[in-house]
């Protein structure tokens, strides 16, 4: 079964708008809450993660081999992935219809909603998407 | 599971946000940009609408009417979101069209009946039907009162379930008001026309209406029975969508995923009902079956035979989650969480072999003394018969025989056919299978039960 993902995306511009606010970290707590709660009631909430500041992490480039890692955040990349939601809905619509709802805000703040396609759809016969399959099996990957 | 928190910007009212007023919904590489703005509007109606219309029986008083008015708030919608774009609150645009509906049809009725005057006043004020005090001031904005979100939705689906609507209108009304389908929808799922469907609601709501059947949670000593009535139209939904073949989901909503989805919303709502989580259960254990129920060219594959690396391991755990919230409650399993038990043990099992048949058998037992049947005491023959072996399951088998409970029914002669060849009486296994395929009307079935007479 299809699922989507919703991804988080904001700027430098977000994040000061955010600290400018004079939102608090519980603030910001309580409407996600709320929010996550509401798809956990309609019965559509499959996984949800936010990451941390991407100042505090690096990237990996692959434009020059070997690969060079830096600190993060993106160098030239203005838009940065904050965080994400999987919902278990049938329809892309549904999920853009979702997505509206969160509560996200500011300038450049964004959510891209991409379909996951389910494993049911590749190639069964091939070795690597049986052997993916018997992971999933034992680990209980979604 | 962490939020979702990141550094996006919260908006503190917690409700519907977005940055700006947009167009309608995105637009999927159709081509189509009024399906797709069709498309849009349907999929806020579906997360909205047992809010929308929960909300409008509360303040009408009149669950029928709310209805009437709701579905007038969509068909608007349909015409003028994909027009002027989707409104920033659609919610709120809903329920604002919603009650203005309302009032000009007190107002008509105001003519007849000078009692509606005041409740056509009431609500033009922002006030709720006389009699109801309001909860909150009411905002024009916000019709609804977000603490009685969850009793509304839960009364919505008690009236919506209610014993003195045939089955077929509980189902009808659940998908429309609950889930959120439009008559369209649901039509296609049943593969009936749209007027049979909108017939169907009309004169359930008509139904509830002479019944003067309240817009409430049931009181307690109505619960259990009015529940029982619930769980029982989410297994009729469930049912009819395993039975469905596949296809565009957008052609062919797909019922059982929506009974899936109903049931997860049930237990939210009633969290201490041990049988709300067994029936969840049992849906999430036996649609993890499904992706290994068909063969390649469409035939099905019956349990034993199936490739059980095809099942659904996240729907197993979901299931198995779902079943042991049915247990901790501590007072026991009811039918739904007994069939998830038994459902749990295939789930568990590596073989048809490795499986532990004597706790099916018990389980069976369990299930057969609170949720008696004639087909719940043939399965337990089967699995006996996979326990002890053919002779004591045999015996159980002419029990039933003897009774005639499953008179006319090919599976009884089946079974009985099977126990047979299983004991090398070959000329009396014959007789039964022959019995059996010539009371199956299915041909598929048939095929197999003459394959096995022309193998004895």
């Amino acid at each position: 079964m299809p699922k989507y993902m919703l991804i988080m995306r904001t700027t430098d511009e977000t994040n000061a708008a955010f600290e400018e606010s004079g939102l608090s970290f519980d603030d910001l707590l309580e409407t996600m809450g709320r929010f996550n709660d509401e798809m956990i009631n309609a019965g559509v909430l499959v996984a949800a993660e936010g990451l941390e500041d991407a100042s505090k992490g690096v990237v990996v480039d692959y434009s020059q081999q070997p690969p060079v890692v830096t600190d993060g955040p993106y160098g030239e990349t203005k838009e940065l992935f904050s965080g994400f939601w999987i919902l278990d809905v049938p329809s892309i619509e549904e999920a853009a219809a979702w997505a509206k709802k969160a509560p996200l805000a500011g300038p450049g703040a964004k959510a891209e909603i991409r379909r996951i396609p389910s494993i049911d759809e590749f190639p069964q016969d091939n070795e690597w998407i049986r052997k993916e399959r018997a992971w999933r099996e034992r680990t209980g990957q979604l | 599971m962490a939020p979702a928190a990141g550094h996006p910007v919260s908006v503190p009212d917690g409700g519907a946000s977005s940055a700006g007023r947009g167009r309608s919904g995105p637009g999927p590489a159709e081509g189509d940009a009024a399906t797709s703005a069709r498309r849009a509007v349907e999929a806020v109606w579906r997360i909205e609408s047992a809010r929308v219309v929960g909300a409008l029986a509360r303040y009408t008083g009149d669950f029928a009417l709310a209805e009437d008015v709701a579905s007038d708030a969509l068909a608007e919608a349909l015409v003028s979101w994909p027009r002027d774009g989707v409104p920033r609150d659609p919610t709120a645009w809903l329920l604002a069209t919603g009650r203005r509906r309302a009032i000009d049809a007190f107002r008509r009725r105001a003519g007849r009946d000078e009692r509606y005057t005041a409740l056509a006043r009431d609500l033009d004020e922002g006030g709720a039907h006389a009699g109801a005090t309001p909860a909150v001031a009411a905002d024009p904005d916000l019709l609804w009162d977000p603490d009685r979100i969850d009793d509304d939705r839960l009364a919505l689906v008690f009236v919506a379930c209610h014993p003195v609507l045939s089955k077929e209108a509980r189902v009808a009304l659940t998908l429309r008001v609950v889930a959120g389908l439009t008559s369209e929808q649901v039509a296609r799922a049943f593969l009936v026309p749209v007027p049979t469907i909108q017939a169907r609601i009309t004169r359930a709501k008509k139904t509830l209406a002479a019944a003067r059947v309240p817009f409430e949670v049931p009181p307690a000593d109505e619960r259990a029975e009015r529940l029982g009535s619930v769980l029982n139209v989410l297994y009729l939904i469930f049912t009819e969508g395993s039975t469905a073949s596949g296809g565009d989901e957008w052609m062919r909503p797909d019922l059982a995923r929506e009974a899936i989805r109903l049931a997860r919303v049930l237990v939210r709502l009633v969290p201490g009902e041990p049988e709300a989580y067994g029936l969840l259960a049992l849906l999430e254990l036996t649609a993890a079956r499904f992706p290994a129920r068909t063969g390649s060219d469409g035939e099905p594959v019956l349990l034993a035979d199936q490739d059980r690396r095809r099942w659904d391991a996240s729907a197993i755990r979901r299931g198995r989650a779902a079943l042991g919230r049915a247990v901790a409650s501590g007072r026991g399993l009811g039918p739904y969480g007994l069939q998830a038990a038994i459902a749990e043990q295939h789930a568990l099992a590596p073989s048809v072999e490795a499986t532990d048949w004597d706790r099916i058998v018990v389980l069976y037992e369990a299930l057969g003394r609170v949720a008696p049947s004639p087909v719940v005491e043939l399965n337990r023959a089967v699995a006996v018969s996979m326990a002890s072996g053919p002779a004591s399951a045999l015996e159980l088998v002419d029990e039933l025989v003897a009774t005639d409970a499953l008179g006319g029914s090919y599976l009884l002669p089946s079974v009985r056919g099977e126990l047979l060849t299983r004991l090398g009486r070959r000329d009396e296994a014959r007789a039964e299978l022959a019995l059996a395929a010539r009371l199956c009307g299915n041909a598929r079935e048939r095929g197999v039960l003459e394959r096995k007479i022309g193998a004895l």
